[in-house]
């Protein structure tokens, strides 16, 4: 695989100007200069690992929404929706509104007011030791994996945009993320990201411009996807009644519980990679508001990542194939719609921009992961496991360390990601792995009382169990398919989807089941910890123009009207 | 974002902002002046030219506005 990608890297999609270069040497430099200027901020555990805990709810909700904008989401989605068509939206729209929200208004408080490092933490609080050893190991192991992903997607851009060397792009990209999380914590992490996001919109947004100028509108836009491919393609809802009308082969059981209640309710309220920036925050009302702001804009993310692989389908005259068959074929493959759209339309100055953007991404997402990581491994294993009584200091040193560790740990994963055949797929195994049972677990915690420690780490274990179990078994026998995903028409995501929701519902039954033959902790024990013993601190007096409830009906409401624009 | 008396993130952006959209404006008119022998698609609406004004003039904004001493973060 490497030697095939080696030889590829003698093509190129474009060529920089010097212009180019020059912005994206300056972003380098930049990342590192605010990497270098905070360092002098990260001095304490609670600076370095929690950014001192006094962000505003803008910078906590942009920084919650960037860690999520990896490359691998830009050139991922933009690649399904090439592949899938405007159904790869629902991962931004049902795949994720709801469940913001949810964190924001119902979630929240409770991770806010046990005062917290991580979301591990919280289950050792609420379940004790071995819950936490269980999902922290879990979860150290998805983020170094996820950083790998996201190393070998930019290194994939950088190779066919540009022609660089894949091992140079890793080495350059990862060691600067690597200096100025070590450097400045989680303080430079959520800087960087704020940065980044911006940078993102800065350099994507032309492409959609451009590319509904050029197709006449979305009415163009539509006619000419209904030519080069078909009328399904532009449909959010309409064609999920059956698991073979849509080109996802999925059903909108699968969408709606699989996804929207499962897999992104894990995700966005109990994968601590997002959940720590919203922890930073500087009080209460800014938690709250932080995932309320980053669901406004993630509502518009679609506009740079599903917008322009639909215009690829629309208006590129070359037909773009999986990534298999495209280094087989020396063509194009879905993920690389994207670059693409870039190259068709960004000339010198905005395609450097654009590669920012590219790099930025794939940056944030990879500072995101690491920073995480390196939390939890020195907060929730290093701590709990290996060195109980050391100093703060001590547990800072760890952190930089750590830090350096998980970067290389990434790069090694970098290289085996690059056997499987999709990216996107990958992931959402991941996640059904990991954080589909985890959201039953904390849920139960938070909302049930009579929930016990064993219920907590007997479901989390069996849910975690299950989806690797389902996962195995349609791997050895593909007509199993029929019974994990309902169908045989399923395909990888509707399986993913669906394993997600089985595992969750069956990680809650055995949490139920062992919490009812176990004794439970008392009220007192539960207080800030469980909903109906905790006082949940009053907001005080703000107009309503600051009050996380008015906002959230908003974007709710936005949501159901794209939803239905969209149909 | 900021910490007694530390520069606010709002300020590294708009020097971001403003540094490339001068680059991109510039790069923008130079090949209005000299339009390339191979143009992009929808060249001729000079995209860098107007993307890198709009750029620049919010990045000085936000200098101008987040300037470290205004005290605002």
């Amino acid at each position: 695989m490497i030697a095939a990608l080696a030889l590829l890297d003698t093509q190129r999609l474009v060529r920089l100007s010097p212009v180019d270069l020059v912005i994206i040497i300056f972003y380098f430099v930049l990342v590192l200069a605010i990497g270098f200027y905070l360092r002098e901020q990260a001095n304490t555990g609670e600076d370095f690992f929690m950014a001192g805990r006094e962000m505003t709810a803008w910078i906590a909700g942009l920084s919650f929404l960037s860690a999520n904008l990896g490359s691998l989401e830009l050139m991922g989605w933009a690649g399904a929706s090439y592949q899938y068509g405007i159904l790869a939206a629902h991962w931004y729209w049902i795949g994720a509104i709801p469940a913001m929200l949810f964190l924001a208004l119902v979630m929240m408080p409770f991770y806010y007011i046990s005062k917290t490092h991580s979301v591990p933490g919280y289950l050792k609080l609420r379940f004790g030791e071995p819950s936490r050893a269980l999902s922290s190991v879990s979860f150290a192991f998805m983020t170094v994996l996820m950083s790998g992903i996201n190393m070998y997607s930019m290194a994939l851009v950088l190779k066919i945009v540009l022609g660089w060397n894949i091992n140079f792009s890793i080495l350059i990209s990862s060691v600067t993320v690597a200096i100025y999380v070590a450097l400045g914590g989680l303080r430079s992490a959520i800087f960087n990201e704020v940065l980044q996001f911006i940078l993102i919109w800065a350099g994507a947004l032309l492409i959609p411009i451009l590319g509904l100028i050029e197709a006449g509108g979305w009415s163009g836009l539509k006619a000419r996807i209904a030519t080069n491919a078909s009328a399904e393609y532009t449909h959010l809802w309409s064609t999920l009644g059956k698991f073979n009308d849509n080109p996802m082969g999925i059903h909108w059981t699968g969408i709606v519980f699989g996804l929207g209640a499962i897999i992104s309710m894990g995700y966005w309220t109990t994968d601590f990679l997002v959940v720590q920036r919203v922890l930073s925050a500087k009080d209460l009302r800014a938690a709250k508001m932080a995932p309320i702001i980053g669901a406004g804009f993630k509502m518009l993310v679609p506009f740079i990542v599903i917008l322009p692989g639909l215009l690829g389908l629309a208006l590129l005259d070359t037909k773009l194939v999986g990534e298999t068959q495209a280094i087989a074929t020396n063509g194009h493959s879905y993920n690389e719609v994207l670059p693409l759209m870039l190259a068709r339309y960004c000339g010198p100055g905005l395609l450097g921009l654009g590669i920012t953007a590219l790099i930025a991404g794939f940056m944030s997402g990879m500072a995101g992961n690491v920073s995480a990581f390196t939390t939890v491994w020195t907060y929730d294993i290093y701590r709990a496991l290996i060195k109980k009584d050391a100093s703060d200091a001590h547990y800072v040193s760890m952190g930089r360390w750590s830090t350096v560790v998980g970067v290389a740990i990434s790069i090694g994963t970098a290289y085996l990601v690059m056997d499987f055949k999709s990216i996107m797929d990958y992931v959402q195994a991941l996640f059904s792995f990991f954080i589909a049972p985890l959201f039953a677990t904390v849920i139960l915690g938070m909302l049930w009382k009579r929930a016990t420690a064993a219920g907590g780490f007997w479901g989390l274990l069996a849910g975690t169990g299950s989806s690797v179990g389902m996962w195995a078994w349609v791997k050895m026998d593909p007509s199993a398919l029929r019974y994990v995903a309902l169908s045989p028409y399923a395909r990888d995501m509707a399986e993913n989807m669906y394993r997600a929701l089985w595992s969750c519902l069956l990680c809650a039954f055995v949490t139920v089941a062992v919490s009812l033959v176990t004794k439970p902790k008392t009220d007192a024990e539960l207080k800030g910890l469980v909903y109906g013993v905790t006082d949940i601190p009053s907001e005080g007096y703000v107009s309503m123009l600051h009050r996380p409830w008015f906002w959230a009906v908003v974007v709710g409401a936005l949501f159901v009207v794209l939803n239905i624009i969209f149909w | 974002m900021k910490r007694g008396g530390s520069i606010s993130i709002w300020f590294f952006i708009g020097i971001s902002l403003l540094v490339n959209g001068v680059l991109i404006f510039g790069a923008g008119v130079y090949q209005l002046l000299y339009p390339p022998e191979k143009e992009v698609v929808l060249f001729r609406l000079h995209a860098g030219v107007w993307w890198g004004a709009i750029l620049a003039v919010i990045g000085a904004i936000y200098c101008f506005y987040y300037a470290p001493g205004k005290g605002r973060s």
